[in-house]
Formats: structure tokens, C-alpha cells, sequence
């Protein structure tokens, strides 16, 4: 009995004695104090996550979010779900990440051309559609963002989004009673900090994966996976006319550049805005076109309200501008050359990358 | 015996342990520690920098009335009176100065080796390794998620990057805008880009002490005043008219900013600490 607070006092004068002669730094250091009398027989609590069991797709790249600095488990996962879905998000109550990122829609925000933040204000960007977040290099139309862990603070800051301040919110959540037990459950302690707080932000966002629509299956050939003859021609065309910029498994190939869209309404200078380089002006990011068919409406601006506009764009109406990208450029003249019936063809096979597994799954819909 | 052997052996391991813990840089560092203070004096030419409350003048003839300044100062080296430098630990070395917050003004350097020191060098910024790091290595004045909104904003969430020198104010010069004050506003970072290269606005300053040495020991710790000239943003290598740049953030104008700020620190002095 007597021997733990002896050992005890020892322990502490040792840490004392070594941690008084480190750099101080201005932290206050806690020195742990014995308590006198008979020692605590609580047993402690132990908390234990559950490792989430996160899988590439068999036919997709390597991700490049670095899972070794975020170990996803499910109670952390948990935790950001919560987070994505709690209107607190915002700086009055009335937006939550989900508001704007619907699942039917693939998370992106249908009939929304431009995206809707609090006090019904309008930004001047048309909201991506999430999925397969662990692939990317940057976020947004401009990359402005290159890393998972500091995205979700832009929409949570931006004055008309959810115009909240990160101080302010996490001062609401560390007051919350909800947040604390799942915290403790994600991290095994209740302290509420930025990393923790975006990092499960993170780790439910890396959950979702969109690797099973019918062209999924089709690459993987599996049982599921049959195309029509219409969507394999639209396929073969696609991998001609389109597939130099949305190429590979994301069908993107994550760079920035213009596609010739008119600047008579709408001057936004797109990746010039986070790099200030002249050759970047009115560039922006070549988007996914997973499950494209659920998110219109379609570009940076959301100008167009369905896939035929999109193609009648490509096909008749690129302006000539001095920064259209070469691709869109043949024997000097500005479009892609496309029959209405290969139009059609191609959006036949655009409908096989809808991931309706996906876009029904629960473990993504807002929890009860 | 054999429990106080027991009780000795933990002792020791516990007192190693955290001696290992213990993240000096510097395998030539002289125990006991001894420290040394860094005060950052903000003026407007021969003048104390007040907020909201002076108007000062420019070389252009502006008159103008800083309403908030704030600058970080991370990477910090003392030059040794020998050349060599004492580095300060890179997990210890980000500082925020607030001209609204006196006590953010005084940095205070621990476990500074004994010697003879002869200039301070330090970086405007938070340079690109830390701009990129993780998260969870942001902490104390880099958390982008303290006290860094509004006024004392110093992290772009929509860029990921950190402002490195902020200056607001008021100037008759500039027309009124929707707030119905005539703002003008610096906010200038930039730390050379992650994925794609852009300006580097970050700017590494070396403060000499003139003639003086600043000699740490156990029983002396410096302190040496550096002062920080406003002035010199707009009177700096190239002359900036408030009226022609209210609002410098995002631009290549930035640049242009940062080598006038580059120039505005200089040694005011120096004091001693003498204990027995």
C-alpha cells in the first residue's frame, strides 16, 4: 500500500527535474501530483477504435492522401459523419456540409447553379460533386486547396458559404455535449483541436468511394459490367474526342484549363487566383465525370443546365480565346468534331458512370 | 535492497526519458540553459505606432492611420560573434507579433547556449515546409483555427496559406468604400507554392547589433529591442502611394510589398539582466 505513493512521488520528481530543464516554450507544464491516501482502484476506461477497413478500388491509381498521418477508424469516420451533417458548421445554424453536397446528387447540389450559403447568399462557383477524395492532388475549380485536412475551413470561412469563423466554431463544439463522448471515442481523449476536428472531417470524407457504376464493373469485368452498343461506341469515342483531359479511372486529369467557355457574363480567372501565373488566367480544373449524369448543372459557373448543352458547347460553340487549350484545337479551328448521334453515344456511355451503390449507400447519408 | 534498487532504476529511466524528450538541435548546447529576449518595437518613423488613433505621412504626402499590424517571425538564429549560428528549435521558433497584443511582442528564447551573439536572423513568414505541413504540426500561433479571423486573420482558408505581414488602416487618400471608410488594406503571403510555383514572399532578415554583443550566460540574459519602421512599407526600396494601392493581397504587387517590408527592421539597442 504504502510503496505507490513513494513510487509515485519519485516518478514525479524525476519528470519534474528532466522536463524543467527542457525548453520551456511558453507551455505549461503538468507535473502529475500523487494523491494522498488510498490510490484509485477505478479501473481506467479504455477506449479502443476500430480500424477502418479502407480499400483502393482495383482500378483506380494509388491515393494520394497520406492515410499514414490520419489512420482511419470507424469512430472517427463516425465523428466526421456527424460533423458533415450538423448545421453548427455554419455561423447560423443553417448550413451543414450536406446542405450543399446531396447524396442523390452525388454530393454536389442539384438545381443550384452557383453555390448557396447562408442568408440565401450566392457564391460564384458551382459546388463539386464529392467522391473519391483520397485521389486528388487539389480541391476546387481553382486548386487552391492541396490537402484534404485543410479543405473543409474554406467553405466553413467563406463569407458566403458558411461565414462562420473556425474560432468561433470550434469554441461551440468543445461546448457541445454531443461532441465530447465522440471525440473521446475517435481519439481517446475529449480535447477538441483544429487537427482532430478536420482530420475526422477528413476521414469521413475518404470514405467515399464511387468505384461501381457499370463502367466500374466493366473495366474490373465483372458480372454487371455489360455496356450496350451504344454506350461501348460512346466509350470508344469518348476515349478519342474526350479522354486526353478526362482521362484514366477519375477521368480526370486533375490540371487546369480552359475549354473556350464565352467570358461575356462571367470573368472569373479561375487558377490565376491562386497562382498569380499569366498563363494560368481563366484556367480551371478538369472535373470528374463520375456520376456526372446526377450533378448538373455543369462547368464553373454551372452555365449549362444538361450534358447535350455541354456537348453542343464543345461541338459549336468554343471561343476562339488566345488561352483555349490545344486540345480543343483542330487543324487551327476551335471545337470537337461531333455527329448529334455520336453526342447521344456519348452520353449513353456518360450514364454508365453512375455509381447508384453509391449515391444509395447509407453509411454516407446523414446519421440519425 | 532490492526495492530500493527498484526505486532507483525507475527514477533514473524516468529521468533519462525525459531527458531524451528533451529537442535540442544543437549537441553543443552548454547546460545550465540561459535565455535570451527579443522585443519588437513597432514605429511610424520617429514616432510609436498607435492604432486608429495618429495619422501619419508618407513620402508620397498620404496621410494614413493604421487601424492593425501583424507580422510572423519564425526561424529564428542568433550569429555567434564567430560567424556560427545557434538555431532556435524548429518546433519552438513561430511567433505572431500583434501591435494589439503587448505580450506578443516580447519573444523569449530558452536554452540559448552561452556565448557571445552578434546578430539575430529570422524569417518574415511561415516558411514553405511549414506551410505545407500537416495539421496536426500547426499548433500555438499557426493553428489556423485561433484567434485568426476577422482583424487578426492571418491564415487564407481558401489558399491554404498563411498572410505574413498585415497592415489595415484608414487614409484620406483612398475613397470611401462600402463600408463608408476609406480602408486600405496589405495583406501579403505567398510562400512559393505547393503544387504549382508562385511569388515567395517570404523573406529571411538579419538584424546585426552594431558594435555591441549580447554575451549569454546563466546569470545574464540580453535583451536586445528590435524595431519594426510601418514607414517603411511605403517608403521602402520602391515608394508605394496608398492612393494608387489601396488593397494589396492577391497580386503580383505583393512582391513589391514584401522587399519594402524586408527592410523595415533595424538594432535599437540592447539590456542586460544580471542575476547572482
Amino acid at each position: 500500500m504504502k510503496r505507490f505513493p513513494l513510487i509515485g512521488f519519485l516518478l514525479s520528481a524525476a519528470l519534474f527535474g528532466s522536463v524543467a530543464s527542457c525548453q520551456s516554450g511558453g507551455g505549461e507544464v503538468v507535473v502529475p501530483t500523487p494523491v494522498p491516501g488510498k490510490p484509485d482502484t477505478t479501473p481506467p476506461v479504455v477506449y479502443q477504435t476500430t480500424p477502418y477497413p479502407w480499400k483502393k478500388p482495383a482500378n483506380f491509381p494509388d491515393p494520394i492522401y497520406n492515410f499514414a498521418n490520419n489512420p482511419l477508424t470507424l469512430e472517427g469516420v463516425a465523428l466526421g459523419r456527424t460533423l458533415f451533417y450538423d448545421d453548427m458548421l455554419s455561423v447560423n445554424g443553417t448550413v451543414s456540409c450536406g446542405f450543399c453536397h446531396q447524396q442523390p446528387a452525388a454530393f454536389a447540389h442539384p438545381d443550384h447553379a452557383l453555390s448557396h450559403g447562408v442568408d440565401d447568399k450566392i457564391g460564384t462557383r458551382n459546388n463539386l460533386g464529392l467522391q473519391n477524395l483520397a485521389f486528388y492532388k487539389n480541391f476546387f475549380w481553382d486548386g487552391g486547396v492541396s490537402d484534404l485536412d485543410l479543405l473543409s475551413m474554406a467553405p466553413i470561412e467563406n463569407p458566403v458559404e458558411m461565414a462562420h469563423s473556425m474560432p468561433k466554431l470550434l469554441s461551440s463544439v468543445r461546448q457541445s455535449a454531443k461532441y465530447r463522448p465522440l471525440f473521446q471515442s475517435a481519439f481517446g481523449s475529449d480535447s477538441i483541436t483544429t487537427a482532430r476536428f478536420l482530420k475526422s472531417l477528413s476521414q469521413f470524407m475518404l470514405t467515399m468511394v464511387s468505384a461501381n457504376s457499370r463502367y466500374d464493373k466493366y473495366s474490373r469485368k465483372e458480372a454487371g459490367g455489360e455496356l450496350t452498343t451504344d454506350e461501348l461506341a460512346g466509350l470508344n469515342l469518348f476515349q478519342q474526342k474526350c479522354s486526353s483531359c478526362h482521362a484514366g479511372e477519375l477521368f480526370t486529369d486533375q490540371s487546369f484549363r480552359n475549354n473556350g467557355l464565352s467570358r461575356a457574363f462571367n470573368q472569373d480567372e479561375g487558377r490565376y487566383g491562386i497562382t498569380l501565373r499569366t498563363e494560368d488566367k481563366f484556367k480551371f480544373k478538369v472535373p470528374s465525370l463520375r456520376n456526372v449524369v446526377r450533378t448538373p448543372p455543369y462547368m464553373h459557373d454551372g452555365r449549362f443546365g444538361s450534358l447535350d448543352d455541354v456537348l453542343n458547347h464543345y461541338a459549336t460553340d468554343i471561343q476562339d480565346v488566345a488561352e483555349l487549350d490545344p486540345a480543343l484545337r483542330k487543324n487551327g479551328k476551335p471545337g470537337v468534331l461531333l455527329t448529334n448521334s455520336e453526342k447521344k453515344q456519348i452520353i449513353a456511355f456518360l450514364s454508365t458512370l453512375t455509381d447508384t451503390a453509391y449515391i444509395a449507400d447509407r453509411q454516407f447519408s446523414a446519421p440519425n | 535492497m532490492r526495492r530500493s534498487f527498484l526505486y532507483l532504476s525507475i527514477f533514473t529511466a524516468v529521468l533519462t526519458a525525459g531527458f531524451l524528450a528533451c529537442n535540442t538541435n544543437d549537441p553543443e548546447a552548454v547546460r545550465p540553459p540561459a535565455r535570451f529576449g527579443l522585443d519588437f518595437i513597432n514605429v511610424v518613423g520617429n514616432q510609436p505606432l498607435q492604432l486608429g488613433t495618429v495619422a501619419y505621412t508618407n513620402a508620397s504626402g498620404e496621410l494614413f492611420t493604421p487601424t492593425n499590424f501583424n507580422y510572423f517571425v519564425s526561424n529564428i538564429r542568433l550569429i555567434r560573434t564567430d560567424g556560427s549560428a545557434w538555431v532556435v528549435p524548429q518546433d519552438s521558433s513561430y511567433f505572431l507579433i500583434r501591435q494589439t497584443n503587448p505580450a506578443s511582442q516580447k519573444i523569449m528564447l530558452n536554452n540559448v547556449p552561452v556565448g557571445s551573439y552578434k546578430a539575430v536572423s529570422f524569417v518574415l513568414g511561415v516558411d514553405s515546409l511549414r506551410s505545407t505541413a500537416d495539421i496536426s504540426k500547426r499548433t500555438g500561433a499557426l493553428d489556423p483555427a485561433v484567434d485568426h479571423t476577422g482583424a487578426n486573420g492571418m491564415y487564407w482558408s481558401w489558399n491554404s496559406g498563411y498572410i505574413f505581414m498585415k497592415l489595415e488602416g484608414t487614409s484620406p487618400s483612398v475613397p470611401r468604400d462600402a463600408t463608408g471608410r476609406s480602408n486600405f488594406r496589405y495583406h501579403i503571403g505567398y510562400f512559393g507554392g505547393r503544387d504549382t510555383k508562385t511569388i515567395n514572399n517570404l523573406k529571411t532578415i538579419t538584424v546585426p547589433f552594431g558594435t555591441d554583443a549580447a554575451q549569454v550566460d546563466p546569470f545574464r540574459q540580453p535583451t536586445v529591442q528590435i524595431q519594426a519602421d510601418v514607414l517603411t512599407i511605403f517608403d521602402g526600396i520602391t515608394p508605394i502611394s496608398i492612393k494608387v494601392y489601396p488593397e494589396v493581397m492577391i497580386s503580383p504587387f505583393s512582391a513589391t510589398v514584401a522587399k519594402n517590408y524586408a527592410g523595415m527592421f533595424s538594432y535599437k539597442g540592447m539590456k542586460t539582466t544580471v542575476t547572482d
